[in-house]
């Protein structure tokens, strides 16, 4: 995971300057969006590009690029939103569902954290608590572990769209919240995820 | 605090008013257990004769040493079988067996074994005080001390046990090694996980969700005393005492990833021994106290891995045979590290401590090693109960579940 996760943020900066090189190889006429790469970030077209951009790591020019991996954000002081009023609805629609046995934010995925950074944005008086889930396949600290790792890759990413850490805790349920009780892969599928809570100042 | 004496020597059979010298094992004593508060606890005794035997030489392959056993009855004998058969005894009559256990369980136990091939007494004791069970776990222990190695029938166990349906929320307990006298050490009404002995004291660690987010506490069972140990942003997870018990092992997030840290007992001066994106989990110590094991990703393997205590790179244990080892516990006498494999099920394996080739037992999860290195305590889903399993000779006996709710998450007091 943390090559996946290696990969894909310097997929990100790869994918920016190799696609801009390609496109202009082509000579394609689509004006590319948000290849910015910041550090740590993967910004820009999903992963599934389109035709004519068959473009991997390492692959064509550009390829000696910057070496980004995950950042280290440190936590928020604990219990500093402690006692706020916690909304699990809002923001209900957004919760992320991982791979098994993994923390990567997966492309489809993405565009829900993009909404709750949106959200956040234009409601800049509430914090989130991001909550990691993980199916019953794994051991209980393992999966404790894995959890909060699945609640970190989120909030890392809210962070690299802008938002202040501060506003954004993590805590890792484990399996112990699963929200399918049964056994099979389509129960799993939705037991491995992240929840969104969000924190609004008490008065 | 001796609660049991034995009132008769080898050579003076059941001799009433010659005392000899108080049990030696763990004692934590009955009374204390019996009250409601969970007092009045010294030191574990002195160290026992050292076991050299390299039992485990075949984990899973070798015959128990054959017993015979007459005279107990009804709860006695069973609890003897029990003691017993979980520390490597098998049972047949008295032509076929080793040793001849033979007594009786009138008012109190009275216990005597013979060596049959050399004719020599081993034991030869009455036991007065304490009730029944404790008794009779008293005999076993003698007979087992008598044979060189450690008896653990007089230990205890702490767990985890689930107070409402899918584990939404979930207590410590603390009981005998069978699950008997079983307390509740929190009522938290949340999550408590992963408890863990301070190794030779009445003292726990665990996780507890109390404060809102997973935190690390100290809790001393002989006077109540809870502390915070470890209470950080995000989530602060699966506490290890060292063996000297001056320092705990952790998994926190505090600094943004799940990482490794070793801290002095009471938490302070956290220092960070690893430094990976990925999800470390479930440390335990090498019982030299140099080293710590813990579980790991690299390179899209979980592995397990061993770092210094002190600090420095870490090095892989392989596990060769198995995939995805979790929940390492190295065993007392520092020769094995037992885990669980994840590989569809959960199975119950052994590896040689530096690594090498892995030994799968039985399907279970999250073992720990009682003191005499032989004996594991396991959990089973498919039961929700604990098990506990004699690795050389694999016989395997559930223990007395506590509550409706799955037991899970056992850490055995050593």
């Amino acid at each position: 995971m943390k090559d996946d996760k290696m990969k894909l943020t310097k997929f990100g900066s790869l994918f920016a300057i190799g696609l801009t090189l390609s496109l202009v190889a082509v000579g394609c006429k689509h004006q590319p969006q948000g290849v910015t790469p910041l550090p740590g970030a993967r910004t820009g077209p999903p992963v599934e590009a389109g035709p004519g951009t068959a473009i991997g790591p390492g692959t064509g020019p550009g390829t000696g690029s910057v070496e980004t991996g995950p950042v280290e954000i440190k936590a928020n002081e604990p219990g500093s939103h402690s006692g706020w009023p916690e909304d699990a609805e809002t923001l209900k629609s957004d919760t992320v569902y991982f791979a098994y046995d993994s923390s990567v934010v997966r492309s489809g995925e993405k565009h829900k954290v993009a909404a709750v950074a949106d959200y956040l944005k234009g409601n800049p008086s509430v914090a989130v608590r991001v909550e990691g889930n993980c199916d019953e396949r794994g051991t209980e600290e393992y999966n404790r572990a894995l959890g909060e790792r699945r609640a970190l890759a989120v909030r890392e990413m809210l962070v690299n769209l802008g938002i202040d850490p501060s506003r954004v805790d993590t805590i890792s349920y484990g399996k112990d919240r699963p929200v399918e009780p049964l056994h099979t892969e389509a129960a799993w599928s939705k037991n491995r995820r992240d929840d969104f809570v969000l924190l609004t100042p008490s008065k | 605090m001796n609660i049991i004496k034995c009132i008769a020597g080898r050579n003076n059979p059941l001799q009433p008013g010659s005392v000899c010298s108080p049990i030696s094992m763990p004692a934590f004593p009955l009374r204390t257990l019996l009250l409601a508060g969970l007092i009045g606890f010294s030191r574990l005794a002195p160290a026992q004769p050292a076991f050299e035997i390299n039992k485990l030489a075949t984990p899973g392959n070798t015959p128990p040493v054959w017993v015979s056993i007459s005279g107990f009855t009804g709860e006695a004998a069973q609890v003897l079988e029990f003691d017993l058969y979980v520390q490597g005894f098998g049972f047949t009559n008295a032509e076929n067996a080793q040793y001849l256990i033979s007594g009786s369980n009138n008012g109190s136990v009275q216990g005597r074994v013979m060596d049959r091939f050399n004719k020599s007494v081993l034991v030869s004791k009455a036991y007065t005080g304490a009730a029944l069970r404790r008794q009779v776990h008293a005999f076993a222990d003698d007979f087992v001390q008598a044979l060189g190695r450690k008896g653990i029938a007089q230990t205890k166990i702490a767990f985890k046990v689930a107070t409402s349906p899918a584990g939404r929320t979930s207590e410590i307990y603390v009981s005998d090694f069978d699950g008997y006298g079983a307390q509740a050490v929190t009522r938290d009404n949340m999550i408590t996980a992963a408890p863990c002995w301070v190794p030779g004291r009445f003292m726990l660690y665990y996780d507890s969700y109390k404060l809102g987010n997973p935190a690390i506490f100290s809790h001393d069972l002989s006077t109540g005393v809870r502390k915070t140990v470890a209470w950080y942003g995000g989530s602060s997870m699966s506490p290890a005492v060292s063996p000297d018990g001056r320092k705990v092992a952790m998994i926190l997030s505090k600094d943004g990833w799940t990482d490794l840290y070793v801290a002095d007992a009471d938490g302070s001066n956290p220092k960070r021994l690893t430094r990976s994106p990925e999800d470390e989990s479930s440390p335990c110590w090498s019982p030299d106290g140099q080293w710590i094991c813990f579980a790991t990703r690299i390179n899209e393997r979980r592995m397990l891995c061993k770092v210094p205590a002190l600090g420095g790179p870490s090095q892989r244990i392989s596990t060769t045979g198995v995939l995805n080892p979790t929940e390492p516990d190295w065993s007392p006498d520092g020769k094995w590290i037992a885990f669980t494999a994840q590989m569809g099920g959960f199975e119950i394996c052994v590896v040689p401590s530096q690594g090498g080739q892995v030994t799968e037992l039985v399907a279970g999860e999250d073992p720990s090693w009682a003191p005499n290195s032989r004996t594991l305590i396991f959990s089973r889903r498919s039961t929700g109960r604990l098990s506990l399993l004699d690795v050389p000779t694999k016989q395997v006996k559930d223990v007395t579940r506590v509550s409706s709710g799955e037991n899970s998450q056992p850490s055995w007091a050593r």
